[in-house]
């Protein structure tokens, strides 16, 4: 054998690719050479993309007219992405991250054509995809709107560019390096003991928390709306049956499966229209809210214990149809209907912190607020484990990783957009919690015209005839973002489909396209976390290790249920509004775990030695620990209540120690008992946060410092196996990689180590 | 271009798009394991279809995937 390359890559003396196939990776020099031969038509493309660009950023925040057109969004994030996919991502692959196409994947090494199987990367794209995007990215532009669309826009697009979309690819091409290895496992490896349990407890108890918050946004979303009960709920049977259909009739068609299920689904919206209106059906399925709770707690328990093929497989199915359908229709509507924008760029209460739907000035909430979209520490589970298995060639982690998440992103501006479309008054009164407008039309009216914002004029008309437009019987202070956003995909859909006629139904649509995801997210999350705490376990009592074994997998599911549970019945009976109050540590979680996965990779990239670039995940970690240390310790130490969880429980504690029959918005003794619980919680759930995180960041600064000290570290990457099959890295292949396909595809089908797909 | 060019192009295009859209939902699983299969010589026959996608719920029970928030 002899060596088919030469150049400067790190394993030639290891790897030796076969010779008597073609090259499988592309000539670095060649490559190298292309990118850097601009022609007059590529110079005149990226001119271009930067120009549309900047006119958009120009428009959106410098030019101040009375509204702004979406379209500007759509272009400012659109250019922006593609130039920084083009020039950041490129440089992160070049110099930091350095993947190496003669190098084998473990879809390639460790093939088993099921867990472990090359997927051709447009394909892998789209899982991945479909794995990461859920609600989060919906729900929370929608929060944040409340301070104005610049600071969401400029924190999505910003943030993603530097550490969203970062985080994802450093984190998946690291994992692909170890074979797969998941996020926990890497962090023990690399921060050893101490730093690794952090980590790990760290993930479950965010995982605990996450799933909590994202039920609640399904039970405000469903609360006294026998419409939305019903089309939910018969997600169920839709399931089951599609689940049954595949394992017992015509196993394997997904496709077929999920058309039907579609049909089915799209039935159940229009069947809850007609149901909502009998007298029967609405006192069937109006239900309050903590009945709803106890529903979908139940629901997670049963979902989670029974078998994959016969709930979650086939609602996955669903889901990412629905995903994938709903988001490419929400562009294009977006595009041909071009809604006016009204809000301002920024409000006061950025700076004032004073705002209804999430209490806290820009700095650090609006970071927190918005998590999924700009960084989302949740990925870095998913692109450590399932897609690092299944990638073709290492050079793709960057199409896949880094452009997977710039899509996310995207889907979260779409996101603001809708709801910035709707009128800012009717966002208030949606989005304002029940303690504040009382839950009635009038107390809506009132409370937001005595907000004092110029330009807004809300009227009870207003407000009744948004809600019959919808079928709804209120939509006075549906918290959430989930409702918020429904509107307005409600508003800009009929714009394109059915009109006026057809907006309660887009309503419910989008409602149960939103409550399908976090369903999903729900008993997947538990599902995830029970193994996570059999494992742990395991280490104490052997047997729990054992995941067939039913008692232990039940106890396990009893104790994570149990704990989101308890913090969603407690969200849902919150007498200061829940989501409200909630929220923040959603994003405070999702953050923290952020830090954590970039924690993790700033100790990988120092032990590589690659000091010079050690910024490239530094940076975002930085910010990231920054941000919602801060956050943690405002929720922890400030002496606002609005803001602070301790000063909130101080303050009701002296009420009741006074005697006092009601405090606030609390309206009762049992009520302020409930504040004083919840506060306790919530501000213990800080500390314990905070304070992992800080364990973990600090192992891996010691890691980092201890490999700079020594000039690298132990290498914990698996051995490098040559590769025997060649496929282009991203989207489209380039003229080099074209004629590389065309050699493999001229050798004859017995000498071809076959790729999967086409 | 003539017209039935660009009709066979259309053509193209559209089973290029169903084969993307079969593959991100998963269907071809079952196509890739007999590849694999195949390519690796193991001996044996390979799981019939039925057999294979009752093997992958299962497996998903022992390993479950997260889902993004």
């Amino acid at each position: 054998m002899s060596k088919k390359q030469s150049g400067s890559h790190r394993h030639d003396d290891v790897l030796v690719t076969d010779p008597d196939l073609p090259a499988v990776a592309v000539d670095p020099q060649q490559a190298e050479a292309e990118e850097r031969r601009w022609t007059p038509a590529k110079i005149a493309l990226w001119v271009g993309i930067a120009l549309l660009g900047g006119v958009s950023w120009t428009i959106l925040a410098i030019v101040r007219g009375e509204t702004v057109n979406a379209i500007w969004f759509v272009f400012a994030a659109v250019c922006t992405y593609l130039i920084a996919y083009r020039f950041y991502s490129k440089f992160i692959e070049r110099n930091l991250l350095k993947p190496d196409d003669r190098r084998a994947t473990p879809a390639e090494y460790k093939a088993d054509g099921k867990d472990y199987a090359a997927t051709d990367r447009r394909v892998l794209f789209g899982h991945h995809f479909a794995a990461i995007a859920g609600a989060g990215p919906l729900v929370g532009p929608v929060l944040a709107a409340q301070m104005g669309y610049l600071p969401g826009t400029l924190w999505i697009i910003i943030g993603v560019i530097f550490a969203g979309a970062v985080q994802d690819y450093l984190v998946m091409f690291f994992s692909m390096r170890r074979g797969g290895r998941s996020l926990g496992q890497m962090a023990r490896e690399e921060l050893g003991i101490i730093g690794g349990t952090a980590a790990l407890i760290a993930t479950l108890a965010i995982m605990i928390i996450i799933v909590a918050i994202l039920a609640l946004v399904v039970v405000n979303a469903l609360g006294e709306s026998p419409w939305g009960v019903f089309s939910v709920s018969m997600t169920i049977p839709i399931a089951l049956f599609m689940g049954v259909y595949l394992r017992y009739l015509r196993p394997g068609k997904v496709t077929e499966v999920s058309l039907i299920g579609f049909a089915l689904l799209l039935l159940a919206i229009i069947g809850g229209g007609w149901i909502s209106e009998t007298a029967w059906g609405a006192e069937m399925f109006t239900l309050d809210r903590i009945t709803i709770a106890w529903g979908i707690i139940i629901y997670g328990f049963i979902a989670a214990v029974l078998p994959v093929w016969l709930l979650l497989a086939p609602r996955d199915y669903l889901s990412t149809f629905m995903k994938i359908g709903t988001i490419l229709m929400l562009a294009v509507a977006i595009v041909i209907t071009r809604p006016e924008i009204s809000v301002p760029a920024v409000t006061d209460y950025a700076t004032t912190g004073a705002g209804p739907v999430v209490a806290g000035t820009l700095f650090p909430f609006l970071f927190v607020t918005i998590a999924c979209g700009a960084l989302s520490g949740f990925h870095a589970l998913i692109a450590s484990g399932t897609t690092p298995k299944m990638i073709e060639k290492e050079r793709q982690t960057r199409f896949i990783g880094y452009g997977g998440m710039l899509m996310e992103s995207f889907v979260a501006i779409m996101a603001l957009v809708a709801a910035l479309s709707i009128d800012r008054g009717i966002y208030f009164a949606m989005n304002s919690s029940g303690a504040a407008t009382g839950g009635t039309i009038e107390g809506a009216v009132t409370f937001v015209n005595g907000l004092g914002l110029t330009g807004v004029n809300l009227t009870q008309d207003a407000l009744s005839t948004l809600a019959a437009n919808v079928g709804e019987e209120s939509i006075v202070s549906r918290t959430g973002g989930a409702p918020t956003l429904a509107v307005g995909i409600a508003q800009i859909m009929q714009g394109v489909f059915g009109g006026a006629g057809m907006m309660a139904f887009w309503y419910h649509f989008a409602i149960m396209f939103e409550a399908l995801f976090i369903l999903t997210a729900v008993d997947a999350g538990t599902r995830v976390a029970r193994f996570m705490l059999q494992d742990s376990i395991g280490n104490f009592v052997p047997r729990f290790r054992d995941t067939s074994w039913r008692v232990g997998a039940w106890i396990c599911t009893a104790v994570m249920v149990a704990g989101w549970g308890a913090i969603l019945i407690m969200g849902v009976t919150d007498p200061l509004g829940g989501i409200n109050t909630l929220f923040p540590l959603f994003g405070i979680a999702n953050q923290l775990l952020a830090a954590i996965a970039l924690a993790v990779c700033m100790a990988i990239c120092a032990k590589r030695g690659l000091f010079r670039f050690l910024w490239i995940p530094a940076l975002p970690l930085a910010f990231a620990s920054v941000v919602t240390i801060t956050a943690s310790f405002l929720k922890i130490f400030s002496s606002t209540p609005a803001i602070g969880y301790w000063a909130q429980h101080t303050a009701f504690k002296n009420a009741l120690e006074a005697g006092e029959q009601s405090f606030g918005t609390a309206t009762s003794v049992a009520a302020m008992e409930a504040v004083v619980r919840n506060t306790f919680i919530q501000g213990t759930l800080s500390i314990v946060f905070v304070v992992l995180s800080i364990i973990v960041i600090t192992t891996a600064i010691i890691a980092t410092v201890k490999a700079y000290r020594n000039g690298g570290g132990a290498e914990t990457e698996d051995a490098p196996v040559a590769s025997r099959i060649f496929a282009p890295a991203g989207l489209a292949a380039t003229p080099a990689e074209k004629e590389l396909e065309a050699q493999w595809a001229a050798l004859e089908p017995g000498r071809r180590p076959a790729r999967t797909g086409h | 271009m003539t017209v039935p060019a660009v009709l066979h192009r259309a053509r193209d295009t559209a089973r290029e798009l169903a084969w993307l859209f079969r593959g991100v939902m998963g269907e071809n699983a079952y196509q890739a394991y007999l590849d694999h299969h195949e390519r690796s010589h193991t001996g044996g026959l390979p799981m019939t279809e039925r057999e294979f996608w009752r093997d992958k719920t299962d497996r998903q029970d022992a390993n479950p995937e997260g889902r993004c928030c």
